[in-house]
């Protein structure tokens, strides 16, 4: 039972403010405000409370979006809720921001007037909601040059013609509401999150991936889709199929809409999607990567006369060599009290700086291709360094993007509509792998 | 919240608003509608417009009217006499052909909130109730329970509460949830919507058809049911069994809920249950949503309680991502903590030995208390990485660790020789009051092993005028008399100088008082102060009481899924710093002696038991198991009361595993509440139970020699003295240990 609930933006502006119930005032907004901006870093925010009143906040987009109750109310259902509720105002609007939010705030309304009622959730489906939605959406973001920075994330540098602008997703599902056809779109993105930790001898620790296969249609009426995973696709311990490289996973969960009556035997996953964006399954591996890691790291450091740490990385990319890695950035911590760095990179578009407040270097490498190696030379001035210093050094932690990869190599054979849409449908599928974590011990 | 212009704005809005050439252009008046709503959001005040709203409520234009509505619902209840004029506008909404129209127009008629206007909205509910369209149903049946909010302490409209028990049956599922939901409002006062087998079942049988939503608060509902018979209840554990793996987390996190609550009497049912959502719940604890993480995590230390070992194999999905905040990688710490075992602690501990250089003090001092936690078990491995830390000499590392090495001695005596040689040298880093304190105390208590120790407080001493906190002067002056009593050659001449400058110069009266307490005291002889002051070094007894015991899982199955687990910053702390706060508080007093009983106590008991040894048959079954006590209360209790009992049993201790001890006794009703793990000596376990309405506690103690008869030691604590109840308690346990014996 939800008695508010309300968008904030990071700097406290009210954005939306809806109060089903009439059971607390409009100043526990800044009431909120406050409490969580007072907090201390070790502090969980996510449930706060104030008198009688509990606050459930997730961050999104960089607005708060709270619900207040009075009740003790399941925390997964409200937190899943102002998930959904972010994810659809991403999907009415197009994208996730202050602006975005701003500008469709009437919209907003709408939705949630017609997702909660009296605070009670009454439906947050997209295929009911879409017939009650009748405001359209204003899109955010019109064009901008600006926007081909991140042209790159889903792989558009490649020869192909047939490529998606990495912006094409990211587009309101109902604003081709009057001129039909053309943007007849269905993206397939095969998502996946790495988190790894390898030890200082180079063992790989831990190896987890998370992996989801979101689709996002633009598709005004519904029909079938097949989705066709690779036939060696195994789920468990124990199964085996087929003569090829078998993609295994551990866990595996399917949305509630999705037919699996040709799953056993032909892997395929049968789905009605409707508008907007959807996780149609959900996996999971644990400590068992079919592939080498992506990254190796191999550190030497040393104690130069006086006050100076050499550190040495060689850092080398296992990727098959049509792949390469994008916005890699490394961080390496560094004794505490380092005053100044001087380094030596092997290309001119890395970048490496000394950042004192988080006593760390970050060194950044825009791409990286697969089967390269790189290396860098870091001498870090450390007043009174000490042999023992040495040991605040590390462990080294990296993000990057992989784009049209997997790490469990999972694939999709083929993408069918049923009945076929007349000509002008498009088909997308996507690959990209996120390090969640990824960290190396030295 | 202020707003510049805040007049100008209004006004031209209403302006704008009464324009008739603005009115007959439908995208400029909606225009104008939008940005009464937006500076509505703001916080501006345009309650005057509401005359002007209510004109625009009468429009074609669905996206106007919605927005007007929502302006009104806002005000409604600041113009109670205007807002009736859109009561009409809005019932001839009622009436419109357009399910949509109507149900927004009653929705928005009910969310009026102002008195007089239930005598409106009544008869368009009782109408909606009957409407065709689902849709206008839905908002009725929760109009039912608005009308009742809207005048509460009125009576219950019997004929409203049946129509809505009918519709419980309606083919729409949102309008089935919906009723529950009005009914449970409605009849808040009489407990709640009743659940009957005829509805626990239906509604059952629906669950798959509603959307998860739906599903959790049916789930939630149905916590009320009690099925009667076991067949019925396999029946519905059976149903509810594809929902322990739904993909989503909530559903998941109620079924189980409801599975813990049905199958209360079935342990191996629960257990079962519990590990069966273990896969949803760790995907849960790998979301991408950082809310719901902590959410998964806040739950899976709940099932911890319980059953640790379930998850000790999956103890990676609990290392901290670098990127994470740290409230997630608290909770990630004290996690792994639980599910330490002799398999993973070596990986554990080396990763969380990586946290201790963390850039946030506070993540690296949790990692180091972390460590400590696992050293009672795993001593060896743990004072390795604690003493290399204290090789960075940085202020807040040593600080932690040497706080960590003063909780960890008190437990665990047989560290004290490698903590007495790992501190040399800490003085020189340690800032804060905390870590100076518990340098201080190590110092005075461990003083006589540690060869430096006189020359440490000669320096805190002589900078005695500088230091600014008084705990640290009070843990000073303790330590510095212990220490004297232990080496007094080396410590006389500075105690000297200690108590001289606190009594006659210090100016915080605390501190004054306990020197002129200590200076007192030594003038009564050395041994005196020696029989106050030197208490035991270590108490092994507390890890027993302080370290983890499997709880049964209906201890926590009540909040499960409920916002408990993850609340705020108090019971956080209590969590986190509950049991050992306490231990820490008596040792800086410096002079409580926690469980220790005095030879007449012994005596005493073994004197009664001569005199009424004859057992008494009659009572032996008036043991209960009576509320659960917790952990702190015992302890409180056991320091509180004096031994009222004690004999010896006359045989060992049972050889059986914990588990079977601890069912063994849970069935003739008494409560094990902690026990030594495995074949350690001497052996202890604390147990409870009630009794002709008193509470009895016991320890149960194996000292040393296994092979002598008799040497298992019960002694027995009381609320109120009934002599009767601790002869039939110790028949019962006697009874229940013999046979245990027997078995083996």
């Amino acid at each position: 039972m939800i008695s508010q609930v309300f968008i904030l933006s990071s700097k406290g502006d009210y954005l939306i403010y809806k109060d089903f119930r009439g059971e607390a005032g409009k100043d526990s907004i800044s009431v909120f405000y406050e409490m969580v901006t007072a907090l201390s870093g070790d502090q969980p925010p996510v449930v706060m409370t104030h008198k009688d009143l509990h606050f459930i906040h997730v961050k999104q987009g960089g607005l708060y979006w709270v619900a207040s109750t009075k009740v003790n109310p399941s925390p997964f259902t409200i937190i899943e809720f102002l998930n959904r509720l972010a994810a659809l105002t991403k999907d009415y609007c197009g994208s996730l921001s202050e602006k975005s939010v701003r500008m469709n705030f009437a919209l907003i309304y709408e939705l949630l007037d017609e997702m909660v009622d009296y605070g009670y959730i009454q439906t947050t489906s997209t295929d009911i909601l879409k017939n009650f939605i009748q405001t359209e959406a204003v899109s955010s973001k019109p064009f901008s040059l600006f926007d081909l920075s991140n042209v790159g994330l889903f792989g558009a540098e490649t020869q192909q013609s047939k490529v998606a602008p990495s912006a094409a997703a990211t587009r309101p599902i109902m604003s081709g509401r009057g001129e039909q056809g053309g943007k007849n779109e269905i993206f397939v993105d095969v998502i996946e999150r790495l988190s790894v930790v390898i030890g200082s001898n180079g063992m790989l620790m831990k190896a987890d991936i998370e992996g989801e296969i979101r689709v996002k249609c633009y598709l005004p009426s519904c029909s079938e889709m097949r989705i066709g995973l690779n036939e060696e696709f195994s789920i468990g311990k124990s199964q085996l199929r087929g003569y090829g490289a078998a993609v295994h996973v551990d866990e595996c969960s399917f949305h509630q809409a999705v037919k699996l009556d040709e799953f056993d035997s032909f892997r395929i996953l049968k789905v009605c999607p409707s508008q907007g964006e959807q996780t149609v399954m959900q996996y999971q591996l644990c400590d068992n990567l079919p592939c080498a890691p992506p990254f190796r790291l191999f550190p030497t450091l040393e104690r130069d006369y006086g006050n100076r740490l050499l550190i040495y990385l060689k850092l080398r990319c296992d990727l098959p060599p049509k792949s390469s890695a994008l916005n890699v950035s490394i961080t390496v911590p560094v004794p505490k009290g380092s005053l100044s760095l001087s380094q030596e990179l092997s290309s001119p578009d890395q970048s490496a700086e000394l950042q004192p407040k988080n006593k760390a270097i970050l060194w950044e490498i825009p791409r990286f291709p697969g089967g390269a190696q790189l290396s860098a030379l870091f001498k870090v001035e450390v007043p009174g360094l000490s042999s023992a210093s040495l040991l605040e050094v590390g462990p080294v932690s990296m993000s990057f993007e992989l784009p049209k990869y997997t790490c469990t190599g999972l694939q999709i054979r083929f993408l069918r509509l049923t009945p076929t849409q007349p000509g002008l449908s498009q088909r997308w599928v996507r690959y990209v792998t996120h390090s969640d974590s990824y960290t190396i011990r030295i | 919240m202020p707003y510049f212009g805040s007049d100008e704005t209004v006004k031209e809005l209403k302006r704008a608003l009464s324009n008739p050439n603005v009115q007959s252009d439908r995208l400029r008046y909606r225009n104008y509608v939008l940005r009464v709503i937006r500076s509505m959001t703001q916080g501006l005040d345009v309650s005057s417009l509401f005359m002007d709203m209510v004109k625009a409520s009468a429009t074609v234009d669905i996206v106007q009217k919605k927005l007007v509505y929502l302006y009104m619902c806002n005000y409604a209840s600041h113009k109670p006499d205007l807002a009736l004029l859109a009561i009409n506008t809005l019932r001839k909404d009622c009436a419109d052909p357009n399910p949509m129209i109507r149900g927004l127009a009653l929705r928005n008629m009910c969310n009026f909130r102002m008195p007089g206007i239930t005598e409106y909205i009544q008869q368009p509910i009782l109408t909606g109730l009957r409407d065709k369209a689902s849709y206008v149903r839905r908002v009725a049946v929760l109009g039912c329970a608005k009308m009742h909010g809207l005048q509460p302490g009125t009576e219950i409209d019997a004929s409203v509460v049946n129509e809505l028990y009918a519709l419980l049956r309606d083919p729409d599922p949102v309008v089935m949830v919906n009723c529950l939901r009005a009914l449970e409002e409605i009849l808040k006062d009489e407990g709640g919507v009743v659940i009957n087998k005829p509805i626990a079942h239906h509604l059952l049988n629906r669950l798959k058809d509603v959307d998860s939503w739906a599903q959790c608060e049916v789930l939630t509902f149905l916590l009320r049911y009690h099925p009667r018979s076991d067949n019925e209840l396999f029946d519905i554990l059976s149903l509810l069994d594809d929902f322990l793996h739904s993909s989503h987390a909530h559903v998941t996190a109620a079924t189980l809920r409801l599975f813990l609550q049905l199958a209360a009497a079935l342990p191996a049912v629960q257990a079962d249950a519990v590990l069966r959502v273990r896969g949803p719940l760790l995907a849960t604890c790998g979301a991408q949503s950082r809310e719901l993480r902590f959410a998964g995590l806040c739950h899976v230390q709940q099932i911890l309680r319980s059953q640790p070992e379930q998850y000790g194999a999956h103890y990676k999905r609990f290392f901290c991502g670098y990127s994470e905040p740290s409230y997630i990688k608290f909770r990630k710490m004290e996690i792994l903590v639980e599910l330490v075992n002799d398999e993973n602690v070596a990986l554990v501990l080396e990763e969380l030995r990586s946290y201790c250089t963390d850039v946030s003090p506070e993540l690296a001092q949790a990692a180091i208390t972390a460590i400590g936690r696992i050293g009672r078990t795993y001593s060896e491995p743990c004072l390795d990485i604690l003493t290399g830390l204290l090789a960075l000499k940085q202020e807040h590392i040593t600080s932690a660790v040497v706080q960590t090495f003063r909780d960890l001695v008190w437990l665990c005596p047989q560290n004290v020789p490698a903590v007495c040689h790992a501190l040399d040298g800490s003085e020189e880093t340690i800032q804060d009051s905390e870590g100076k304190q518990a340098l201080l105390w190590l110092l005075g208590v461990h003083g006589a092993e540690i060869s430096s120790a006189p020359y440490v407080l000669e320096i805190y001493i002589d900078g005695l005028k500088a230091e600014l906190s008084p705990t640290v002067k009070l843990e000073l002056l303790t330590a510095t008399v212990r220490l004297f009593l232990s080496r007094p050659a080396e410590t006389q001449d500075m105690l000297g100088r200690l108590l001289h400058y606190c009594i006659a110069e210090e100016s915080n009266m605390c501190v004054r008082d306990r020197a002129l307490l200590y200076y007192r005291l030594l003038q009564c002889g050395v041994q005196e102060t020696k029989k106050v002051l030197a208490g035991p070094k270590s108490d092994p007894s507390m890890a027993v009481l302080t370290g983890r015991l499997q709880e049964p899982i209906g201890q926590w199955a009540s909040i499960f899924n409920t916002l408990e687990p993850l609340c705020g910053a108090e019971s956080w702390q209590v969590t986190a710093s509950g049991p050992e706060s306490d231990i820490l508080a008596q040792r800086t007093e410096g002079d409580a002696i926690p469980v220790h009983r005095t030879e007449e106590d012994v005596l005493a008991g073994t004197a009664e038991e001569g005199l009424s040894g004859v057992s008494h048959t009659d009572e032996e079954l008036m043991l209960s198991a009576g509320p659960h006590l917790s952990h702190e209360a015992f302890e409180r209790l056991w320091l509180e009361l004096g031994v009222s009992h004690c004999e010896a049993l006359g045989f060992p201790r049972p050889h059986s595993a914990p588990e079977t001890l601890q069912a063994a006794l849970q069935l003739v009703k008494i409560q094990t509440l902690a026990f030594s793990r495995g074949e350690t000596l001497p052996w202890k376990a604390y147990v409870y139970t009630h009794s002709c309405g008193t509470l009895i506690l016991a320890e149960l103690l194996q000292k040393d020699s296994e092979d002598s008869e008799g040497s298992l030691v019960v002694s027995v604590k009381q609320q109120s003295e009934r002599e009767q109840a601790v002869q039939g308690f110790l028949t019962v346990l006697r009874r229940a240990l013999h046979s245990l014996s027997m078995e083996n």
